[in-house]
């Protein structure tokens, strides 16, 4: 292997890294605010002590993940200026803005009424209380906003122009950079899921209580605004993850190849609901795609096109070029050689501005500007080596989407079951195994919010920038080495940050569920 | 009363009368040392920022880079 692909390899893994502990924060912190917000507004509304009790157990248990996950996402700064150095410089302009905003919202908004939420009881008034709760609530998603923002801008870049004078792409129109489609599905898409995991955990942590017989009272309607809030989630989870699709269809069909395993696309094209790999296919070759598979006929056009008879196109399709007809007219779609060449055509043209540029000839510099801007949107595919560098992980993207798709469908199924338990058969509540099903719906829904991060982000590979930039294209000249190092160091400090967070929750849950909440 | 009075005993009395927030400030403080003192200095260099003088230079060094790379 070489020092480069070491360097962007071990650069992936330490961002995978970091991106995903990160991550196992985040979506609690979304929706156990909304829980908390909802739980007080009952409370106000009421004028019920009990709900007041409530309420404060699981702001703790908010406060806890929070000081936790506080800053773990500074890293990826850090990485960014370190690790990707010509990323930050060629994005900067656009990918900066959006994370100043998140960090202006995340510091004043929560920052100030996160005190108040939890220094304020009996200090200000009720209402001042409740407000400044759904403050933060609203201040985490739309600190949550910016970085997806941000995210969605790589996987759609839109509303800019690239200056090869400064060597970046400058913003030319921040409404389409902030509240393009992508982006807009990318923002609810992950925040509802957070108000699904979220409603889980509730859920999670009142089984067990129930179990235990614990505050058994206080528990039951915990889990009623838990499994409300948890399947209002996972519906616009749904919702938003068929927009979704059919963005990623729009802008990354090749992840939606991957995401099905599909090699030789077509119309009506069905939708593997599930599938076994052959690991040994390779993007030309003569071998089968799976060993075995069930599909919905004409699922994936559905999906991709939200039109049955619509073509979808596989991996070779995208890698060889293809025809398709639409709407009464044939749409054709260069191949990935063809774009190779296109973008090594507009790498030339940069590295031409650039002799012009030192020699002050100004008309080489509009010369090499103009052919720049022609293949300007092929320019990534300009570092590729060979087409077959274009496909990203297949069986890792196929798979963790079908872990997602599982898992989230059998949340919503238990979130249903336990909220119908909670209103009409409350005594089944109480049985051992339910409870048991109940506790472990927890890691569960975890694993289907860190899957839908590994489709999202796998599934894009090559791409830091989509079609613009590939990571080794990315990367700094850093040695491997120091990667490896810090890989190990975060490796280290996220699971120590996991392991104290864990203990403090478990260790209050027991403590305060000892005796009722108020 | 003064209102900076005000928030200041609000914070203090907040800060006072923490039970599990002792712990968690403390996470906090220790995590933030760690990443900042100690992680950022050590080992998170701002390459660009910190191998060239302007911003001419960094996106000549990114130009180079990136049409070397081809």
């Amino acid at each position: 292997m070489t020092e480069l692909a070491n360097v962007v390899d071990w650069s992936r893994a330490q961002f995978a890294l970091t991106a995903m502990y990160h991550w196992l924060f985040v979506p609690l912190t979304i929706g156990l605010a909304f829980i908390v917000a909802i739980m007080e507004s009952i409370y106000v509304r009421t004028d019920n002590p009990r709900w007041k009790g409530i309420t404060k157990f699981w702001m703790t248990l908010f406060g806890i993940n929070f000081a936790i996950g506080i800053a773990t996402g500074l890293i990826l700064e850090f990485e960014f200026g370190t690790n990707w150095s010509n990323y930050s410089w060629f994005v900067g302009d656009i990918f900066g803005a959006p994370l100043a905003i998140e960090g202006i919202f995340a510091f004043f908004l929560e920052a100030t009424f996160v005190a108040v939420m939890f220094f304020g009881w009996n200090k200000v008034s009720r209402k001042f209380h409740l407000v400044s709760t759904w403050l933060v609530a609203v201040g985490v998603s739309l600190s949550a906003l910016w970085i997806l923002v941000a995210n969605a801008w790589m996987q759609n870049p839109v509303g800019m122009e690239f200056d090869p004078a400064q060597m970046r792409n400058v913003m030319s129109n921040f409404t389409e950079v902030a509240f393009n489609s992508v982006s807009m599905n990318k923002f609810f898409h992950a925040t509802t899921s957070g108000w699904c995991l979220a409603g889980v955990f509730v859920a999670g942590v009142s089984y067990w209580m129930i179990w235990r017989k614990r505050n058994t009272d206080d528990a039951r309607l915990s889990m009623k605004v838990g499994c409300w809030v948890g399947l209002a989630g996972i519906f616009f989870t749904i919702w938003t993850g068929d927009g979704s699709a059919v963005e990623v269809a729009r802008v990354q069909p090749m992840k939606l190849a991957a995401m099905e395993g599909l090699y030789d696309g077509g119309y009506g094209q069905s939708l593997v609901g599930f599938g076994i790999l052959n690991p040994d296919k390779q993007p030309g070759d003569s071998l089968p795609a799976m060993f075995a598979e069930m599909s919905i006929p004409k699922g994936l056009s559905i999906l991709a096109n939200h039109d049955m008879n619509s073509f979808v196109p596989g991996i070779n399709d995208l890698l060889k070029g293809y025809e398709y007809e639409k709407d009464g007219s044939i749409i054709k779609i260069e191949g990935v050689d063809t774009k190779i060449e296109r973008g090594k055509a507009a790498i030339e043209a940069l590295r031409q501005f650039g002799i012009a540029r030192e020699n002050g000839d100004s008309v080489a510099m509009k010369t090499a500007y103009t052919k720049l801007t022609k293949d300007y949107d092929c320019f990534g595919y300009g570092y590729l080596s060979s087409p077959e560098k274009a496909v990203p992980p297949v069986g890792l993207t196929f798979y963790a989407f079908r872990i997602m798709v599982m898992a989230g469908g059998f949340i919503l199924v238990w979130l249903f079951a336990s909220l119908l338990m909670s209103y009409k058969y409350p005594k089944w509540l109480g049985n051992r195994w339910i409870c048991l099903v109940g506790i472990l719906s927890i890691p569960v829904v975890w694993i289907c919010s860190q899957a839908g991060w590994i489709v999202a982000e796998v599934g894009r590979q090559p791409w830091v920038i989509q079609n613009l930039m590939p990571t080794n294209a990315a990367i700094s000249a850093i040695p491997a080495s120091n990667v490896q190092t810090t890989f190990w160091i975060f490796a280290a400090l996220f699971t120590a940050l996991l392991i104290a967070e864990v203990s403090i929750m478990l260790n209050y849950i027991s403590k305060a569920s000892q005796k009722p909440f108020a | 009363m003064n209102p900076l009075h005000s928030i200041y005993t609000f914070y203090r009395d907040g800060f006072r009368s923490m039970t599990i927030g002792k712990t968690l400030w403390m996470i906090i403080i220790l995590k933030l040392i760690v990443l900042f003192a100690v992680i950022r200095l050590l080992f998170f260099p701002n390459i660009l920022g910190e191998n060239y003088d302007d911003d001419i230079q960094r996106a000549e060094a990114v130009r180079d880079a990136m049409t070397s790379k081809k």
